[in-house]
């Protein structure tokens, strides 16, 4: 199964009130693969994949899925064919991980439609898929931190969808449950052929996992392609207002960022 | 995380899956069961006992339509219309209670805390002591009370979003304001006596008529439905806003439909019998303890205030030495729960 949807951004910007916080911005999703998107803080990161969700109104633009206006389309279509992880999530108390993963079967079911075997079998692949089945009779809050980020992306992917979007899925996990995520997340990707976006905030992580990255900055994008096109010296420093060195990533062959700051750094020889 | 290395298919997880979810609708069925048979069983004591105690076949009888002397007045009459409208009001309390809470996310987002209830409450005082209104018309103001009072709490909280906190603070304090107003109002009917006044002070069933049966049973046979039909998408919304659009849920207008028709059965309930305190505030907790498999809390939470409404009203007239209104019994009951949700509250965060 490869994913054939297009998801085009046109001339798309979103405010708050008066403040905006996206102008004009441009962006094609490249279907079938890893995307990351990347900035400073208050860039619109997660601004940006909430409207491309439709969880924000545009003021002006439009945000096209398969040539239809993904603001114009039935809800619960759209959340057939793309599905959003969003920052933080509430667990209703006492909720079991097979409750909460079934949540994300709702899309697919009608006002007064039982509970299918379709809807079965989406649920137990997408514990399997996470290594939750374990866990299918617990309650959500007992669950360590990283064990509750896979027991989300099993809702997730109970949801069926060729496009997910997620926002920051890797935070508040320590750097073991994040490399987890990550894995889980590319293993999705190659096997289904789920198209990923997400927003990341380390550059590493996301140099090394995403096929595309996007850099954000200033309401707009700076820069978008491989990570060897976009993190670069010149494009941190635009971005982030940091000086780097890149280099290539001994393990993955990706580049990778290190920061320069005015501290802990050996004078340059000569 | 070891990818693949447990030796689960998903057909084995799928049929885990089943057997569990069977189980947790088994033991839903039952408690649901187990709560109607003592609301039956709590009716047919309203009814048999009391002053004079009745046997059953009199009861039937009465109900039947036939003419039995001494039971067709006190059943008949006082006890029928009372214990029917004792259950349906209990029944609107606790689905509107009970969706409230679950859509703002906080059990003390109940509307008789956050000033619906009272609001309607002043309504209904205001159109049948000032305006000298009745029947229809009293609902009505009623109704268009609750909701606008809901509609205000909701703007005086807002702030660049609605925070359930702020929202429930501001809503305490409308309450009050609003309970004054209904106390001033009190004063100015000097015809009424102290037990009528109670009514629209802390509810009461005090002379249950069929004509206050008949515009609340209708509120509940078409509300009821829409929230009934609503608890998927109700469910979804408690995973947050974000997460429920998402799933394809139509936030806003869910919430619409939501306050809307919870507004409706509270404020129809509460133009029959005033703001009988803390039955739609108890009832959802309560169902919650209760129901420990999960799935939606509207039938169990209803049938939960029908049964406390029963109770309450039963030993408000009979257990003490004086009369006591039902709403007199369930604020002795709500408010150290309140109190301690409170509490709790405070140090925990958020539950149901």
């Amino acid at each position: 199964m490869t994913t054939t949807h297009t998801l085009a951004i046109q001339d798309l910007s979103v405010g708050y009130g008066d403040r905006a916080v996206i102008e004009h911005l441009d962006l094609a999703v490249p279907p079938g693969r890893i995307t990351a998107i990347v900035g400073a803080n208050a860039c619109g990161k997660s601004t940006l994949l909430r409207s491309m969700s439709r969880l924000l109104s545009p003021t002006g633009g439009q945000v096209l899925l398969d040539g239809r206006q993904v603001h114009r389309m039935p809800a619960k279509e759209l959340a057939r064919t793309l599905g959003l992880l969003p920052q933080s999530p509430i667990a209703p108390e006492g909720i079991t991980v097979a409750d909460l993963v079934g949540r994300g079967r709702h899309p697919h079911q009608r006002l007064l439609s039982r509970w299918s075997k379709a809807d079965d079998l989406a649920v137990a692949e997408a514990l399997d898929a996470t290594v939750t089945a374990a866990l299918a009779e617990r309650p959500v809050d007992e669950l360590s931190g990283g064990q509750r980020q896979r027991v989300w992306i099993a809702m997730a992917l109970a949801q069926q969808t060729d496009l997910l979007f997620l926002d920051e899925p890797t935070t508040f996990l320590d750097v073991s449950h994040q490399i987890e995520v990550l894995d889980l997340l590319t293993d999705l990707n190659r096997r289904r052929g789920t198209t990923i976006v997400m927003v990341l905030h380390d550059l590493n992580l996301a140099a090394r996992y995403a096929d595309h990255l996007v850099a954000l900055a200033d309401g707009g994008v700076h820069a978008s392609g491989t990570p060897q096109e976009v993190l670069t010296e010149d494009c941190v420093r635009a971005v982030f207002g940091l000086d780097c060195q890149v280099l290539e990533d001994p393990v993955s062959g990706r580049p990778m960022m290190l920061p320069i700051g005015r501290h802990h750094v050996r004078a340059k020889p000569g | 995380m070891k990818q693949q290395a447990v030796g689960v298919t998903p057909s084995t997880t799928a049929e885990d899956l089943v057997r569990g979810r069977n189980r947790q609708l088994t033991r839903r069925r039952r408690t649901i069961w187990l709560l109607s048979v003592l609301v039956v069983l709590m009716f047919a004591v309203t009814l048999m006992f009391g002053k004079t105690f009745y046997p059953p076949g009199e009861v039937i009888r009465v109900i039947r339509g036939e003419e039995v002397p001494g039971a067709s007045f006190t059943v008949g009459r006082l006890r029928l219309p009372r214990a029917v409208l004792a259950v349906l009001v209990g029944l609107c309390l606790g689905i509107g209670g009970v969706t409230f809470q679950t859509m703002l996310r906080n059990p003390l987002a109940s509307p008789d805390i956050i000033g619906i209830s009272s609001g309607a409450s002043a309504a209904a005082a205001f159109a049948i002591v000032i305006l000298s209104l009745g029947g229809a018309a009293v609902s009505a103001f009623a109704i268009v009370a609750g909701l606008g009072i809901a509609l205000l709490v909701y703007l005086l909280s807002f702030k660049s979003g609605v925070v359930g906190t702020r929202l429930i603070l501001i809503g305490i304090g409308v309450a009050a304001m609003l309970e004054s107003i209904t106390s001033y109002i009190l004063t100015q009917a000097a015809e009424w006596d102290l037990r009528d006044a109670m009514r629209w002070l802390t509810g009461s069933l005090n002379g249950a008529a069929w004509g206050q049966v008949i515009p609340v049973l209708a509120a509940l046979l078409v509300l009821g439905p829409v929230l009934l039909g609503q608890s998927r998408n109700l469910a979804t919304l408690r995973l947050g806003d974000d997460a429920a659009s998402a799933l394809g849920v139509r936030v806003d207008r869910t919430r619409l439909i939501l306050v809307i028709s919870a507004v409706g059965l509270i404020a129809f309930a509460t133009a029959a019998a005033g703001p009988i305190a803390f039955v739609a505030f108890l009832a959802g907790p309560i169902a919650a303890r209760i129901m420990t498999s999960g799935g939606s809390l509207l039938v169990p939470a209803a049938l939960v205030a029908a049964l406390l409404v029963l109770v309450a009203d039963f030993s408000g007239q009979y257990l003490f030495g004086t009369r006591f209104p039902v709403g007199v019994v369930t604020g002795a009951l709500g408010a150290p729960y309140l109190v301690y949700l409170i509490i709790r509250t405070n140090s925990r965060g958020r539950s149901l």
